[in-house]
């Protein structure tokens, strides 16, 4: 991950590292302190912070990963359409460069705002926090998050979200989740992309893709999908539909979920909420 | 780096002298870019002439199926006893900052 070479810090949480940020501690003892924080701390609290947003809303946040050109924005488009007058959607883009993602969005008529990055290569929770400001959230069902296509450093940032989509499609090969074992222990659903191109390609067995990720102990569902021919699609419809409604009734019960992270992640945020009381509030 | 420096203010250190680090492989953090990248990382603060220890954890996994515990590798976490794939990680996504050790 990025934090070995510098390039987690980026335009959105550079000011932490500037001006020494603000951190809550534990601690005992005179010289030496035991932390147990995870590393991403920062990262983690706007997090938080972020998933208490969507929640007051209602809004169930989708975190969409995987390679760049495996069909993020193409699947968001059909999603949007199928869903038009039932749900109403808002998109966050990430790219290194460009507004044409966000363009795409809005010709469905959907609300979507960019987030160009410039050289880093993931969103991180503090750029998300950024683009919720310019976008309006009260209504929306569901909002996408699109991450920066990369199969590594958008596995380890939880944005508040609360489920990881991990894209694999057809052209990228079998063995993806083997190679990338961070990234797809991420996914929540595993969406198999292009299957439209399935006929023509002798080296994608989409039993394998499942038994690679199956070893990774993953539970998960398998979707396999085309969003030319619109295979699967009403599978992935429907699990969406579902994961909106087990979210509201969550909610409803006073509860959230998180997206598949690192542990150590999920145990910062029990113990922020817990002991440090912390409440967030926001001017909206 | 952040947060090192944070709690060396608390406890008015002048000089962090070791920061212990836990780090699974399947955290996505590569040890040897972290250790390579320290020094730099740590210039002109109170870590600059810090140690850094970093503690590789083992990837270990639990069966759901008959309960007993194996050792497992980074892209394959089934059971070596029975073969089952439903297993659950108990060791082995760490990033964790464990410890730090300070003079004051």
């Amino acid at each position: 991950m990025c934090d070995t070479c510098g390039c987690n810090v980026t335009s959105g949480n550079k000011h932490l590292v500037e001006s020494g940020g603000k951190l809550s501690t534990t601690s005992d003892g005179k010289a030496a302190v035991d932390v147990l924080h995870s590393l991403l701390h920062e990262n983690d609290h706007q997090a938080m912070h972020n998933r208490e947003h969507f929640d007051k809303r209602q809004t169930l946040a989708v975190n969409l990963m995987s390679s760049p050109g495996s069909g993020k924005t193409t699947l968001l488009e059909k999603t949007i359409q199928a869903l038009s007058g039932k749900l109403k959607i808002a998109v966050i883009e990430g790219d290194l460069e460009t507004e044409n993602d966000a363009e795409r969005i809005r010709r469905q008529g959907v609300d979507a705002v960019q987030i160009t990055t410039g050289s880093a290569c993931h969103l991180d929770a503090h750029m998300v926090h950024d683009g919720l400001h310019q976008m309006q959230l009260d209504g929306v069902d569901i909002l996408f998050i699109e991450n920066v296509g990369n199969l590594v450093c958008p596995a380890s940032f939880d944005l508040g979200h609360h489920l990881n989509i991990t894209l694999l499609s057809t052209t990228e090969g079998e063995d993806k989740p083997s190679k990338y074992p961070v990234m797809f222990r991420a996914a929540d659903l595993l969406l198999i992309t292009k299957a439209d191109l399935l006929p023509v390609l002798d080296d994608f067995n989409v039993d394998k893709a499942t038994e690679n990720f199956r070893k990774l102990s993953k539970q998960e569902p398998v979707i396999t999908v085309s969003s030319k021919k619109t295979d699967g699609f009403e599978q992935w419809l429907d699990w969406l539909e579902q994961q909106l409604q087990a979210h509201r009734s969550r909610l409803r019960e006073g509860k959230s979920t998180h997206p598949n992270l690192q542990k150590d992640g999920i145990e910062m945020h029990q113990h922020h909420e817990q002991p440090h009381g912390h409440h967030h509030h926001h001017a909206d | 780096m952040t947060q090192v420096e944070t709690l060396a203010q608390q406890h008015h250190a002048r000089a962090i002298v070791k920061i212990i680090l836990d780090i699974g492989p399947l955290s996505g953090i590569e040890k040897d870019l972290l250790a390579a990248a320290f020094p730099i990382a740590s210039a002109g603060s109170l870590a600059e002439n810090a140690q850094l220890q970093i503690n590789d954890l083992p990837i270990r996994v639990r069966c759901n199926a008959c309960n007993l515990e194996s050792d497992a590798s980074v892209n394959n976490l089934v059971c070596q006893h029975c073969g089952n794939w439903r297993t659950t990680l108990i060791s082995g996504d760490e990033m964790l900052l464990k410890r730090i050790e300070m003079d004051t």
